[in-house]
C-alpha cells in the first residue's frame, strides 16, 4: 500500500501525471533563497508575508492538519499552492480544507497532499479538491489509474465536475 | 420498500469488487494485517475474540423476504447457522472466514446488501422508527429522507474520515421509537403551526463513556434544507472534533465542550454558506424518491374483525400474543406485528437460518414480502391484515417466534458481551437468559406491565444500558464478572439517562436483585404507574434505600 510522503524528493503526481516538483520547501527557516519556487509553513508566512511577496518566484503555503484554509483566505490571490498535511491518515481535517480552498475560496491554485494517506484515499481526495500527491510508489501512475477505478458513480457534489446520481436520475 | 435502481446495484457492486481484490491481497501476504486492517472495517468486517464478525447494513431496518432468505442462505453456508440483530437494526455474522468473503459480498450484492460504513470512523447505517410509514401515529415517512441520507453519506469523500463514527437515527412520530436523542445526529419529522414539515434537529447525544442527551440546535429545519444542514454540522465536526484521544472524538464531546449555543453559532454560519447549493433537495427529486417508498396495494377491509374475539378467547397463547405484540396501522383492518426474537431463555436477537427462512416466507405471505429489525433486536411485518392474524401467529409458533413478550421485562436489549466481543469484560448474553428465565411466566411479567432492561458488557453501552429504565453494566473487578444497576433511563421521546446505584452484583446476585427492585415498584406503584413512572416520582431513593438494607 502506497503512502504520500513529505519527503519531496520522490516523484510528484500531478492530474495523473508524473511532474517535475518546481517548488522547495522550507521549514523554520527565515533565511529565504532569493529565487526559486518555495512551500513555506503558516507561521513562516505569517512573519515574513512581506519579504515573500518580493520575490518573483511561485510562492505556496503548507497548512498543518487544524490550521484553517480560513486564515490564509484573503493571501489565496498571492499563492501557487496549498499543500495540506495529513498527520495520520485516520485524520480527515484535509478533506474540509480542500474543499473549503475550492469551494468556499475559490482557489484555482495547485492543492497538494502531503504526509500519511493511504492509496485508497486518492479517489476521495481528488473529489474534494487536491490534484497534485506525492507518491512513495514503484508505479504511481499505475496507482492512480487504479484508484480513479475503484468507482464510478457518486452521490455526494462536489466541485470536481463529476455528474452525480442524483444528477443523471433527473436525465 | 426502497428498490435499488441500476446506480445503487452498480455501486455495491464496484465496492464489493473492489474489496474482493483487497481481501486477495491480503491472503497473497501482499497486504499486513496492519495495512488491511482499515480496509477491511471500511467494509465491516472485524475481528473478534474468535473470528471474523461481518455486521451486514440494513437501512433503516427495512428487509425484504429475498434479503432475509439471502441472510438466513449465507449464515448457513458460511457461518454456523444463525445470525444476530444489533442495536443499529443490522444483523451480524459471528464466524466468518476471510476466504469466504469475497462470495459473500457478491451473495449480499445481489440483494442490495452490503456492509460499507458498518463500521470505522464514518457516518453509519441510518436507523429509524420500525413503525416509518405504515404507524397511524406518524406524521410523515421518514424512510424519504433516510433514503436521501443513506445516499449522500455512502463513501463522502470528505467525511469518511472522521474523529470518530457517527450515528443518525429519524424519526417521523411524535412517540420516539429511534431514540433520536441518544445519536450523534437525531431527526424527528413534524409539522409546525404553519402546516409545514420539517425537522427538529438534535446533536450530541450518545452513551458509551461519557452518555449525553442530544442537545436541539435547530427547532424547526424545512426538509429541502436536510442536507446542507448535515453537511455543516459534520464539516464543523471534521474540523474542530477531537482526534487527540478516542474516547473524547465523539460529537458529543465537542458539542459539550464548546458550549450548545457556540456550536449552535458555528453550524448556521457554517450553513448560511452551502444552504441554497446543490444539496437542495427541491420536490421533483423528493417525488422521485417518495414514490420509491408508495405504499403496497391495501385491500379495502372494515377494521373491526370479529373473528378475532373468539379465536382469542379458545386460545390463550394466541390472546397473550395479541395483548403484547401488536401496533396500530394508519390503514383500515391492517395492524403492526412485533415478532419476539427474544425469547425466554435464549440470547435477544439472534435468529436462525431456518427461522430466517421462514420468516422470508411469512412475510410474503402476511406482509407484502417486508419487514423491520428493531433497536430492540426484534422483527416488525409492517403489513398483517387483521383477520390473518391467527393464522400467523400459529405459524410462528411452529418457528419458536411467537413469544408474546414485546415491551415486557424479558424483552430485554443485551449487546454480544464477552462470549463474543474483543472489547466485553463481562458476559451479558448469559445475564439476559438468567433474567428472562425468571420472569418467564406471563402472568407475572404482565403484572409487571412495561419496563425494558438493557445491558451492556462493558462501558462502550452497546446494549444502551444508560436508556434502559433498568440498565445493567457489567465490568471486570479483580478478574470477576461484576454487574452494576442503574435505573430511570429512558430512550423515549422523555430520554433520560440513569446514574449507578449502589455496589454491584455477581451474576446471580444481579438477577435477585432485579427481582427485588420489581418487588419494591409493585409494593410502591400507584394505579396504572409504569416502573419508570414510579421511579421518576420516587428517584432512586426507596429503591436504593430497600434493595441494600439486609436481606428481608
Amino acid at each position: 500500500m502506497a503512502r504520500l510522503r513529505k519527503d519531496f524528493t520522490v516523484p510528484l503526481l500531478k492530474n495523473g501525471k508524473i511532474t517535475e516538483d518546481a517548488f522547495t520547501r522550507v521549514t523554520g527557516e527565515t533565511d529565504f533563497p532569493s529565487t526559486g519556487a518555495l512551500i513555506v509553513d503558516l507561521t513562516s508566512w505569517q512573519e515574513h508575508r512581506s519579504e515573500l511577496l518580493g520575490r518573483a518566484d511561485p510562492i505556496g503555503i503548507e497548512l498543518a492538519a487544524g490550521e484553517s484554509p480560513s486564515e490564509i483566505a484573503d493571501d489565496l490571490g498571492n499563492l501557487s499552492l496549498v499543500a495540506l498535511d495529513f498527520p495520520a491518515f485516520s485524520d480527515g481535517r484535509a478533506f474540509s480544507s480542500a474543499r473549503l480552498l475550492r469551494e468556499r475560496y475559490h482557489f484555482k491554485g495547485e492543492v497538494r497532499a502531503v504526509g500519511d494517506v493511504l492509496l485508497e484515499q486518492l479517489h476521495f481526495m481528488s473529489r474534494v479538491g487536491f490534484d497534485s500527491f506525492v507518491l512513495d510508489s514503484e508505479d504511481p501512475v499505475q496507482e492512480w489509474l487504479i484508484a480513479q477505478d475503484d468507482l464510478n458513480l457518486w452521490y455526494q457534489p462536489t466541485e470536481d465536475g463529476r455528474i452525480t446520481v442524483r444528477q443523471k436520475r433527473r436525465g | 420498500m426502497y428498490q435499488y435502481d441500476e446506480y445503487d446495484q452498480d455501486f455495491v457492486e464496484q465496492r464489493a469488487r473492489q474489496f474482493s481484490r483487497q481481501v486477495e491481497r491480503r491472503i497473497s501476504g501482499e497486504l499486513t494485517e496492519d495495512q488491511f486492517k482499515p480496509l477491511r472495517l471500511m467494509n465491516g468486517l472485524y475481528l473478534q475474540l474468535h473470528a471474523y464478525m461481518l455486521r451486514i447494513n440494513v437501512p433503516y431496518g427495512c428487509l425484504s423476504s429475498a434479503q432475509m432468505r439471502k441472510l438466513g442462505h449465507v449464515a448457513r453456508l458460511y457461518d454456523k447457522s444463525y445470525g444476530h440483530l444489533t442495536t443499529r437494526q443490522n444483523m451480524q455474522l459471528n464466524w466468518i472466514r476471510l476466504t469466504d468473503m469475497p462470495q459473500i459480498l457478491l451473495e449480499l450484492a445481489s440483494v442490495e446488501m452490503h456492509g460499507i460504513q458498518s463500521s470505522g470512523n464514518c457516518i453509519r447505517n441510518i436507523t429509524a422508527d420500525e413503525y416509518a410509514g405504515v404507524a397511524a401515529d406518524e406524521v410523515e415517512d421518514p424512510r424519504i429522507y433516510c433514503e436521501f441520507l443513506r445516499q449522500w453519506s455512502s463513501l463522502h469523500p470528505e467525511f469518511s474520515f472522521l474523529p470518530r463514527k457517527f450515528k443518525f437515527a429519524v424519526t417521523g412520530s411524535p412517540n420516539d421509537r429511534a431514540a433520536v436523542k441518544a445519536h450523534d445526529i437525531g431527526l424527528r419529522l413534524y409539522r409546525n403551526d404553519q402546516g409545514e414539515v420539517g425537522f427538529e434537529v438534535f446533536v450530541g447525544g450518545g452513551l458509551g463513556r461519557t452518555p449525553f442527551i442530544g442537545k436541539l440546535i435547530r427547532d424547526f429545519l424545512p426538509t429541502e434544507h436536510l442536507l446542507s444542514y448535515c453537511e455543516a454540522i459534520l464539516r464543523v465536526y471534521n474540523q474542530l472534533g477531537r482526534r487527540d484521544n478516542k474516547y473524547k472524538a465523539r460529537i458529543k464531546v465537542l458539542v459539550h465542550e464548546t458550549g450548545e449555543e457556540a456550536f449552535r453559532e458555528l453550524v448556521e454560519k457554517e450553513w448560511e454558506a452551502i444552504r441554497d447549493g446543490t444539496l437542495s433537495l427541491p420536490e421533483e427529486d423528493v417525488a422521485l424518491i417518495r414514490a420509491r417508498f408508495a405504499p403496497p396495494k391495501y385491500e379495502d377491509l372494515e377494521d373491526d374483525t370479529p373473528s378475532l374475539e373468539s379465536q382469542r378467547a379458545e386460545n390463550p397463547g394466541f390472546n397473550d400474543w395479541m395483548d403484547q405484540q401488536l401496533a396500530e396501522h394508519k390503514q383500515a383492518g391492517y395492524t403492526i406485528v412485533n415478532i419476539s426474537c427474544t425469547p425466554i431463555g435464549k440470547p435477544p436477537g439472534d435468529i436462525s437460518s431456518e427461522q430466517m427462512e421462514s420468516v422470508a416466507d411469512l412475510a410474503e405471505t402476511y406482509s407484502f414480502g417486508e419487514m423491520r429489525v428493531t433497536h430492540n433486536q426484534n422483527l416488525v411485518f409492517t403489513d398483517v391484515r387483521k383477520k390473518d392474524l391467527f393464522s400467523l401467529w400459529q405459524d410462528l409458533v411452529k418457528v419458536e417466534l411467537a413469544t408474546p413478550n414485546h415491551g415486557l421485562i424479558s424483552d430485554t436489549i443485551c449487546c454480544p458481551g464477552l462470549d463474543y466481543c474483543a472489547l466485553a469484560n463481562a458476559r451479558s448474553i448469559p445475564l439476559a437468559e438468567k433474567i428472562s428465565t425468571a420472569f418467564a411466566d406471563q402472568e407475572r411479567q404482565k403484572e409487571i406491565g412495561e419496563i425494558y432492561i438493557n445491558m451492556s458488557g462493558c462501558i462502550n453501552a452497546c446494549g444502551h444500558h444508560h436508556v434502559g429504565n433498568i440498565g445493567i453494566l457489567g465490568v471486570d473487578k479483580k478478574n470477576t464478572e461484576l454487574y452494576q444497576l442503574m435505573l430511570g433511563g429512558s430512550a423515549k421521546e422523555d430520554a433520560s439517562l440513569g446514574k449507578i446505584l449502589g455496589p454491584g452484583f455477581d451474576e446471580d446476585g444481579v438477577v435477585t436483585a432485579i427481582e427485588k427492585l420489581i418487588d419494591i415498584y409493585l409494593d410502591l406503584r400507584k394505579d396504572g404507574e409504569t416502573f419508570l413512572e414510579t421511579h421518576r416520582r420516587l428517584g432512586d431513593g426507596p429503591f436504593k434505600e430497600r434493595l441494600y438494607s439486609a436481606p428481608s
